[in-house]
């Protein structure tokens, strides 16, 4: 994820955890901030010296004008925002470009526990139960590529990634991503805006 | 029935080195001539004046290492050393000592006495050198924005042009506001505890009984108490135990106190303090009457109620930080309902929309607007690194 990103830049990483990914693109020379939800996460990123605020991605989006950041990215927090088709709006108002990781719940181990196993799928990557997880919003690849359509987004690039975040290297179709592809990564940008 | 009503005290000790420390005061002392002048924003000229002023540490060759602390309603310029009317310890020594968050081993630490104050800046405890007698209500109205002024120029006789940071709680925390919106390029970082860009309509009632119960004082006489051999302590005893409640959570009154007797299983069916949260509150009133002056209460609490940063912006708080290159941290604690987290978000939000770069966190404690002045170790950490990272990002160098 860091390498789409040029030096310079400026970016809000929505969601950031404990700020391990800003303390990276702080060592590549990019000017990082961040929203957390957590409390514990956010005192945990100031205490590293990060431009961290509490907030929480469904409601404070919208306080961040327009075109502020370079980058706006949101690392495996998508399915477990309130109105997902909301912040992805508001992503790409306040970023001139954003990054979105996402579970893909169209992964092939996660069909074969619905289909063979009969109970909500649970991987090393989704290991919480359904009643304890926050997980509320889950989709697959293809429901997302779905969804950037209806909200005129543009896909850069696309990314399909396996368990230890490695890409997919092969040249396949949509379906392929959406049955292998254990996470996706996508670069979005607004469509129909000449730059 | 006999009514015995226990009121607070006079203060027989500490009187006369209170009235001694506003114009003598037990600190270094920067002194003003007519020739310079402190620009009020009544439109009044402040000439001559004093601004009294502690120091810990010391100022680095290339004097960048300067952290100005700004000191809340009744404290002062003794943050870490001990006070010379209470003999108690300085009142942020958990946060400002060698090794500590602000350490006085890698950092130069300036806190002034506000202007308006009474422990050796020019107030209204102070002598008026025209007429020889304590300047009293005929000191002119002081604004948040003008002891920033007068700090700002305290700074210039110094020799210090840039802070490297301004640190400062409650109304402490409005002066670092003022300073980053009035002297933006003066100030490398700020660090703003429990505060607000403005008060509300609740807290400027909150001051305003406080205000009454000092007017109303029958010893107050118009604020010539001094002259006439009184003082109002009733009053200000009382102001000072409503301002407490509300430095408190009820929580933390509630886990301290209960409804726990002081010393006794029976009502006394009297209106002594029969509760321990009464004699508590008795004491705190009747210590504070010690050690600060009661038209300085009236003055600074003023201050803090005209305070309101946006309305030189038509109310765009945003536009109050335009364009600003300091480094914010904001801090505010769970429990604190005098300036809640609400507030503090609201600076935040201005900040995000002038791209200013700024970190916040909300602190859980249940102690408080107070826990700013107490040992809570979550904002220790953060102090210390926000102070830290700032100091890498201006290349200072690590001392100590």
């Amino acid at each position: 994820m860091a390498k789409m990103i040029e030096h310079g830049s400026k970016v809000l990483d929505v969601g950031c955890g404990e700020g391990d990914l800003l303390l990276l693109l702080e060592s590549r020379g990019i000017d990082g901030r961040g929203i957390e939800l957590s409390r514990e996460g956010v005192n945990r990123c100031v205490s590293k010296g990060l431009a961290v605020v509490q907030g929480d991605a469904d409601t404070d989006l919208v306080n961040y004008p327009d075109d502020a950041f370079d980058y706006v990215i949101l690392s495996q927090t998508l399915q477990a925002t309130r109105q997902p088709r909301v912040v992805l709006e508001n992503l790409l108002r306040i970023g001139r470009r954003a990054i979105v990781s996402f579970p893909n719940f169209g992964f092939w181990k996660m069909r074969l526990q619905l289909l063979v196993g009969g109970h909500m799928p649970r991987t090393e990557n989704l290991p919480a139960t359904w009643y304890d997880t926050p997980n509320i919003h889950f989709c697959t690849i293809k429901d997302f590529v779905q969804l950037c359509g209806e909200i005129n987004v543009k896909m850069e690039r696309a990314v399909a990634l396996d368990l230890y975040g490695r890409p997919l290297r092969l040249n396949a179709p949509w379906w392929f991503w959406n049955m292998f592809g254990e996470q996706g990564v996508f670069l979005l940008s607004r469509a129909g805006k000449t730059r | 029935m006999v009514v015995n009503v226990q009121s607070i005290p006079s203060p027989a000790i500490h009187t006369e080195e209170r009235a001694h420390e506003a114009d003598h005061p037990s600190s270094l002392l920067a002194t003003f001539g007519v020739d310079q002048p402190l620009r009020l924003d009544c439109g009044i000229d402040l000439a001559p004046f004093q601004i009294a002023y502690q120091t810990y540490g010391e100022l680095n060759a290339d004097c960048s290492n300067a952290i100005l602390i700004c000191h809340a309603l009744t404290l002062d310029q003794h943050v870490a050393n001990v006070h010379p009317v209470t003999g108690k310890p300085g009142w942020w020594e958990t946060l400002v000592g060698p090794g500590r968050p602000l350490d006085i081993d890698r950092y130069f630490i300036i806190c002034a006495n506000v202007i308006g104050g009474c422990m050796g800046s020019t107030g209204p405890a102070s002598t008026n050198p025209a007429t020889g007698k304590l300047w009293g209500l005929d000191f002119p109205m002081i604004t948040i924005p003008d002891m920033v002024r007068a700090q700002a120029m305290l700074l210039d006789r110094l020799g210090i042009d840039t802070l490297f940071c301004v640190v400062g709680g409650s109304m402490g925390g409005m002066q670092v506001l003022q300073w980053t919106a009035a002297y933006p390029k003066r100030v490398f970082s700020a660090l703003a505890v429990a505060c607000s860009t403005r008060h509300t309509a609740q807290n400027i009632a909150f001051h305003e009984l406080g205000r009454q119960a000092v007017m109303a004082d029958p010893d107050w006489r118009g604020g010539r108490y001094f002259e006439e051999g009184t003082h109002p302590h009733r009053g200000l005893g009382v102001a000072r135990m409503a301002a407490h409640i509300t430095y408190l959570s009820d929580a933390a009154l509630h886990r301290k106190f209960g409804r726990r007797m002081q010393d006794r299983e029976l009502p006394t069916f009297s209106f002594d303090a029969d509760f321990q949260v009464e004699s508590y509150l008795r004491y705190q009133g009747s210590s504070f009457v010690e050690r600060f002056d009661a038209n300085s209460y009236l003055y600074l609490t003023r201050a803090m109620d005209y305070f309101d940063i946006a309305a030189d912006h038509k109310g765009v708080l945003a536009e109050a930080f335009r364009d600003i290159k300091t480094r914010f941290c904001v801090v505010s604690f769970t429990s604190d309902w005098l300036f809640p987290t609400s507030e503090a978000r609201a600076i935040v939000h201005a900040l995000n929309a002038s791209s200013a770069r700024v970190s916040f966190a909300e602190i859980e404690t249940d102690r408080g607007h107070d826990a700013f002045l107490l040992d809570v170790p979550e904002f220790f950490e953060i102090s210390r690194a926000f102070l830290h990272s700032a100091g890498v990002a201006r290349g200072l160098k690590t001392g100590g």
